[in-house]
């Protein structure tokens, strides 16, 4: 076993015991991030609570991606704190790691395993031990199968299960994507941009998932179309320059004379 | 515990695939030994002397086929160096051979004769133990296994990909020829390690110790193949072929690809180490030669000319190409070289999935 494995497996069995008393599932503090000297994130501040639906809108370069990029490890932030729960803090662990601690991540563009069939893509994503040893030898067992089963019907694509998931449509990719977070039962899902270039049908669908998700996971979307934003989100953060501009129900972000001029550029 | 493990290992594969799998072990691992052995030089049956070593160099390399397709085919990790874990295993093995010839050299002194002619008086440390065929058959593995985990460790760790990784593999084989080539370094220089007479108390020179070598070889091809089947068919395999088609994605699934590269590259060079270490009994010398960039290419190409992440098409691209090589270097010596060129860019540009591939295509276009 390498350190980076015993490790792992010990981020695992406390990633149980994140910490939500107060209600509060991420707490992102003072967080600056900045790539030669252009600030894409500038001392930023959001805490999103536990079961909460949560959309992050903000124009190009507002430091969406970033944020997201930061909450996975991806990007390491110049200062501040990224903790989940009260007592986890992300800036401390690598990027698996914080996938273990359950932060599931669905990128902008789809990313599935495109060889692998739709049924071995979700089968892959389950959470089970994943060290390479315990890999080779595993077998699936009932409780894993109703897992993939019971999430093959949510997302839709029971029927799909035996086909490669490279012959699925874009918007199939895109549910099988967020079938394969939540076979992964995070705590928390970050959504990159869902429904771009998906056709009206496939966006109102992504709408009724998302939704359907709330309560048993946070969820924070960051997306574009505001129509979407109006069909799925109670509360809204507008980002701009690396800061929130603006935070509350969807009427009141889309009243703010601040997000107004920022949207409007008058 | 046993009823389950065979269980496991009949699920290997479908029941008419195994028959087509045993028929062809015991017509190698059987027939042939018994053709050579048992009929009349002058019978049209007869499998001649000479024969037997070849196919043993053959099954060799069809191991190495085997091991670059699990860290290439399936894993998605190019190799152009796989060729120093072959001749580390092969180097491994004519140690121990050399130190069974005892004082029956050219020098009757009980070193290796080209330490004599060095005018060395002991043998160097790293050399103890290797008079023992039971270290050296534990070495043989374990050396290439300790140098691929090392290497693989930093280059992985270092998220080092793709063509940069190949190059870096070309680098060290390159590195370690060189080595070797050096007198000083204790494995006998540019020729290498050869004269040698007996393995175990049976001479090499023997058709019967040529039979036995060669019948080891198919078994420990037969129990590899089935090793590499049953991996790439667990889960494990599936994540392997999830980080050659999606590393990022199976990295946020919890994974540490990390630690899955390095065991399908140090299986991969463990795997070589035994190849090389089956080998040099058979051909008789092992010289840095082997570790030439070139050879480490060409075993990319056996893999690729057989169609990549198939394990058959492995074994049937090294059969293939080294049958071509055999062949060429007889009747056209000169043209080897051009031919092994054409046949890599045929390849790539009409078989991107090899013979395994084009054999796919031509069965189910008879079928429909």
């Amino acid at each position: 076993m390498t350190p980076s494995q015993a490790n792992s497996a010990e981020i695992h069995s406390r990633s149980g015991g994140v910490d939500t008393t107060h209600n509060i599932i991420l707490y992102v503090e003072n967080v600056t991030v900045s790539f030669e000297g252009l600030k894409a994130l500038d001392d930023l501040t959001l805490y999103v609570d536990d079961g909460e639906l949560r959309c992050i809108i903000g124009p190009n370069g507002a430091g969406k991606t970033t944020l997201m990029d930061v909450i996975t490890g991806k990007t390491r932030p110049d200062s501040g704190t990224v903790f989940l729960g009260q007592n986890l803090d992300l800036l401390q662990l690598t990027e698996y790691e914080i996938t273990h601690a359950g932060v599931g991540r669905k990128f902008q563009k789809p990313t599935v395993f495109q060889g692998h069939t739709v049924f071995e893509n979700l089968e892959l994503a389950l959470r089970a031990d994943k060290t390479v040893w315990h890999t080779l030898t595993a077998r699936m067992d009932a409780v894993q199968r109703e897992t993939i089963e019971s999430t093959l019907e949510t997302i839709g694509l029971t029927d799909k299960m035996n086909s490669r998931a490279g012959l699925l449509s874009h918007g199939q990719k895109q549910w099988l994507e967020i079938g394969i977070l939540l076979v992964q039962e995070p705590k928390l899902l970050l959504v990159d941009e869902p429904v771009a270039g998906m056709s009206h049908q496939e966006t109102e669908h992504t709408a009724e998932l998302l939704k359907s998700l709330a309560g048993r996971h946070s969820v924070v979307v960051v997306e574009h179309d505001m129509d979407f934003v109006r069909s799925i989100a109670r509360k809204v953060t507008v980002l701009h320059e690396g800061r929130v501009l603006a935070e509350g129900n969807i009427d009141e972000v889309q009243n703010n004379p601040k997000v107004i001029e920022v949207y409007l550029g008058s | 515990m046993i009823g389950s493990a065979s269980r496991q290992i009949t699920e290997l594969h479908s029941p008419r695939t195994w028959c087509g799998i045993l028929a062809v072990l015991a017509a190698a691992a059987v027939v042939v030994p018994s053709l050579n052995a048992f009929t009349s030089p002058d019978s049209f049956l007869h499998v001649p002397d000479y024969v037997i070593p070849l196919l043993g160099k053959y099954l060799c390399y069809a191991l190495v086929a085997l091991a670059v397709d699990l860290i290439w085919g399936y894993t998605g990790i190019l190799s152009l160096g796989h060729g120093v874990f072959f001749a580390l295993g092969g180097y491994v093995m004519g140690m121990y051979l050399m130190l069974s010839i005892g004082g029956e050299g050219v020098y009757k002194s009980d070193l290796p004769d080209f330490m004599v002619f060095l005018d060395w008086k002991e043998l160097p440390w790293y050399w103890r133990g290797f008079d023992h065929f039971a270290f050296a058959l534990f070495m043989a593995p374990v050396i290439p296994g300790l140098l691929a985990f090392a290497f693989g460790f930093f280059a992985f760790r270092s998220r080092i990909k793709g063509v940069y990784f190949a190059i870096i593999t070309q680098a060290m084989t390159y590195a370690l020829m060189l080595l070797f080539f050096r007198n000083a370094t204790g494995f006998g220089g540019n020729n290498g390690l050869t004269d040698f007479k007996r393995i175990l108390g049976f001479s090499l020179q023997e058709p019967s110790t040529k039979r036995g070598l060669y019948i080891v070889t198919v078994l420990v091809l037969f129990c590899s193949y089935l090793l590499c089947r049953y991996i790439v068919k667990s889960k494990l395999g599936r994540v392997l072929t999830a980080i050659r088609d999606a590393e990022g994605r199976i990295m946020f699934c919890g994974y540490d690809p990390l630690n899955y590269k390095l065991f399908a590259w140090t299986l991969s060079a463990v795997l070589c180490g035994v190849a090389g270490a089956l080998y040099v009994p058979q051909v008789g010398i092992i010289n840095p030669s082997e570790m030439q960039p070139s050879s480490s290419i060409e075993m990319a190409i056996w893999v690729a000319v057989g169609g990549r992440g198939t394990l058959v098409g492995a074994l049937a691209g090294a059969g293939i190409v080294n049958g071509a090589k055999s062949w060429f270097t007889v009747a056209m010596p000169d043209f080897w070289l051009y031919f092994l060129g054409f046949l890599f860019i045929g390849v790539t540009l009409f078989m991107p999935r090899g013979i395994v591939g084009l054999v796919g295509r031509l069965f189910r276009r008879g079928v429909s």
